[in-house]
């Protein structure tokens, strides 16, 4: 037993918003190029509360409130990353980030293609994505797939504790441009974070529960929906694998295989639209690399293609639910 | 006014569908035309008319069952089919309908406007045993081309429901996904249907846990539940009536190989000749030196048959076999009795025999020597008198002349009717396909 814990027994719970910011706290002590940037990250505290504190501890020059302009502060945090800086560039939500994507796409994805090889832009990006609190079309959507479209840049979607705490020192350490996407769901889901994890590597998807009847593979938000459904399953004797993507972009082909192939049968959950979406390259890839492994088609749950709406009853019937991954599972395996 | 009734197409059959009309009131038939395609317990079959005239009037609907012998269509026969235009004959200036004439919208077409198709076509089909009447054509005027044929499938399979994973199981472990039923959706057989299938025919003392790696064969299909009863009833009354006594012989087969061999020398691969056209040849030569075994045992007597036909058992892809005739085997040339083989064995797994041939055969050889066997004895297909199996040609030890050597050889047994001969019969006709078979070139 450890003598750092005694008496108290199991390691309080952290927050995922607070992972988040211990991890900003870390890199901001670990290195003095690494600043914050974005929409009320200094006084208000982030616009979700993740850099609370941050201003009194680090001061405005290294945790900087930004005009309302997409473009110009992501732009500035290309610059800064160009210039020898770590710039970690926060932007509300992904509805938001389509006014810099231009920045992203043409700038940060493709500078060192274009500079042939000269020029690398080491920025980090982070928003939050996903619907589930009533924040209306305006808030709400899933767009994380439309960036892991892009070559240049690498995509993360942290889903647990121990990921919100260490995916950004990785990142950072990435000499390109890193997105990573923060479900708004999750900043008040509660976890432990495993003390033994002092880093995590964001090349490979993990499996979150092993199981052997179907890979349920998802990311992000939808993880905690797939863990619930997989407890309802196990109740009814079906063992559902569920697999956490945790990288976007480049997605782990070996990991969803290897499960794919030991159960035979997949689901793929996504919160974003079906057509054209990340569940749509992650079933066209196994159908081309563990076509002969199926014993069922690919099912997807993704959301219904509509504006997320902003009426509960309405919002949850548009996106996937524990219900619905259940249900997609058991046609798989009936 | 003939009529053409539903024929007996086989000596069990008491009934039959009619599938598909090939002919409509008005047209003009000859004797020998197929004019209809009748579905039996056993098999689909094309129906030729025996009668020459004009289709009057068609009594049956497709789709209906009839007794045998229920009139299926009137002929008139007063009406001479029209002459066929000679060379010779004076150029009319009546236009007469160009071959490739646009159907007229809204009627059916017939067989013979479906069947426009060239020479060159015709040879075509026949070739690959393709039937015109099922071609598409997409020449002008539904005229069928060349490249209609070459396209066509000769032997359209079945379209399994099956998951990638249970098709690449089924072919590893050696399992028949067409004896299987599904349990997915909408019947798809899935993986745990296969390993099932394997499980349940592997021997009994093995570990039921470790099914997966062993090749086993599938049992055969419950998918024709018809004709699984029709082969239960004719095997049945087979064994219930006819006292079947057995013979058995094992045939040298250094000769007819070593001139086999050379006579292949010669010979495009596709027209090489294969051990069992010999031995085909060699029995339908028996039987026409021993009549007493050919022929058919009805009402009490034995009725010697006027030529041989051969029945060639033929197992059927879904399960069940069936037993076309191949006509004419004693007097066929080596060469056509190949491609006459090749020809009746492909249609018949494709359920596109002809009447005239499952119409009783004259005796029924069955070869198992492909599936590895050495020797079979088979069950008599009544009202014949006797079945011969032939088991795979093997590499033996056999003595010459006081001297031990290794030939191939080959088991040929004869199950006969002890009603219609004695065992000095079958041993005299056991006798005449060995020694046929030690002079090949004769054959």
């Amino acid at each position: 037993m450890s003598t750092r814990r005694s008496s108290a027994g199991a390691p309080p719970p952290t927050t995922y918003r607070e992972a988040l910011r211990e991890g900003l706290r870390e890199a901001m002590h670990e290195d003095e190029r690494v600043f914050l940037m974005g929409e009320d990250v200094g006084n208000y505290g982030g616009c979700f509360g993740v850099s609370l504190g941050l201003l009194e501890e680090f001061g405005p020059e290294r945790i900087r409130d930004t005009p309302l302009s997409e473009s110009g502060f992501v732009g500035a945090g290309i610059g800064a990353a160009l210039g020898g800086m770590r710039p970690v560039v926060e932007i509300m939500t992904v509805n938001f980030s389509l006014l810099a994507m231009d920045q992203i796409l043409n700038n940060a994805a493709t500078l060192l293609h274009m500079s042939g090889g000269q020029l690398g832009v080491p920025v980090v990006i982070r928003m939050t994505t996903g619907a589930g609190r009533q924040l209306g079309a305006q808030h709400s959507h899933s767009l994380e797939g439309w960036y892991a479209h892009i070559p240049g840049i690498r995509v993360l979607a942290p889903a647990t504790v121990d990921d919100a705490r260490h995916m950004l020192a990785a990142a950072l350490a990435d000499p390109d441009p890193v997105l990573i996407f923060e479900h708004g769901s999750l900043y008040n889901a509660e976890g432990v974070l495993d003390g033994t994890i002092e880093a995590v590597d964001l090349d490979t998807a993990a499996v979150r529960r092993p199981g052997t009847d179907v890979s349920v593979i998802t990311y992000g938000g939808s993880l905690p929906k797939a863990m619930a459904a997989a407890d309802v399953l196990a109740g009814e004797g079906i063992s559902a694998e569920v697999v956490d993507l945790r990288t976007l972009r480049p997605l782990d082909d070996a990991t969803i295989m290897a499960s794919v192939c030991r159960t035979h049968r997949a689901v793929i959950i996504d919160e974003a639209w079906r057509s054209g979406s990340l569940a749509a390259e992650i079933s066209s890839r196994i159908t081309e690399q563990a076509f002969y492994e199926l014993d069922a088609p690919v099912e997807r749950v993704c959301s219904a293609e509509v504006p997320i709406p902003y009426a509960r009853q309405l919002e949850e019937a548009a996106l996937p639910q524990v219900a619905t991954i259940a249900d997609a599972v058991r046609r798989t395996v009936s | 006014m003939a009529e053409f009734t539903m024929p007996s197409l086989g000596a069990d059959m008491e009934e039959g569908t009619l599938v598909e009309w090939l002919v409509s009131p008005g047209e003009t038939v000859t004797k020998g035309d197929v004019v209809a395609v009748v579905e039996t317990a056993k098999s689909t079959i094309e129906v030729e008319c025996f009668d020459s005239g004009t289709i009057s009037a068609l009594l049956v609907e497709p789709g209906t069952t009839v007794p045998v012998g229920t009139p299926m269509a009137s002929i008139d026969s007063a009406v001479a089919p029209p002459a066929r235009p000679a060379a010779k004959q004076p150029v009319t200036p009546a236009p007469a309908p160009p071959p490739d004439l646009q159907p007229v919208p809204g009627r059916p077409l017939t067989r013979t406007e479906r069947a426009v198709s060239t020479p060159l076509v015709r040879h075509l089909a026949e070739e690959k045993g393709i039937d015109l009447s099922t071609v598409h054509g997409s020449g002008r005027g539904g005229r069928i081309t060349r490249s209609d044929v070459e396209h066509a499938p000769t032997e359209p399979p079945p379209r399994l429901r099956a998951s990638p994973l249970a098709r690449r199981l089924a072919q590893s472990m050696g399992v028949d996904l067409g004896g299987l039923r599904g349990t997915g959706r909408n019947g798809t057989i899935r993986a745990d249907d296969v390993r099932a299938a394997a499980v349940d025919h592997l021997p009994r003392e093995a570990e039921p846990r470790e099914p997966v790696e062993k090749p086993v064969l599938a049992s055969p299909a419950e998918s024709a539940p018809g004709a699984r009863a029709a082969i239960a009833a004719l095997m049945t009354r087979a064994k219930r009536e006819i006292p079947h006594y057995y013979l058995s012989t094992k045939v040298d087969l250094a000769a007819a190989m070593a001139w086999m061999r050379d006579q292949n020398t010669g010979r495009p691969v596709a027209q090489r000749l294969v051990p069992v056209a010999l031995l085909l040849k060699a029995v339908a030569l028996a039987a026409r030196q021993v009549p007493e075994l050919n022929g058919h045992w009805k009402d009490d007597a034995f009725v010697p048959a006027n030529g041989v036909r051969l029945g060639i058992a033929v197992s059927l892809r879904g399960g069940g076999l069936t037993a076309p005739a191949l006509a004419d085997a004693d007097t066929m040339p080596l060469p056509e009795l190949m491609a006459a083989l090749r020809d009746l064995v492909s249609r018949a797994r494709g359920g596109r025999l002809r009447a005239s041939e499952t119409t009783d055969p004259t005796l029924t050889v069955t070869n198992l020597g492909d599936q590895g066997v050495e020797a079979v004895f088979g069950v008599i297909y009544p009202p014949q008198v006797a079945l011969v199996g032939l088991g795979r040609v093997i590499e033996q030890p056999v003595a010459v002349n006081g001297m031990l050597t290794v030939h191939p050889t080959v088991t040929a047994t004869l199950s006969a009717d002890h009603r219609a001969s004695d065992g000095a019969t079958g041993a005299r006709f056991l006798t005449a396909i060995e020694r046929l078979l030690q002079r090949p070139e004769d054959l």
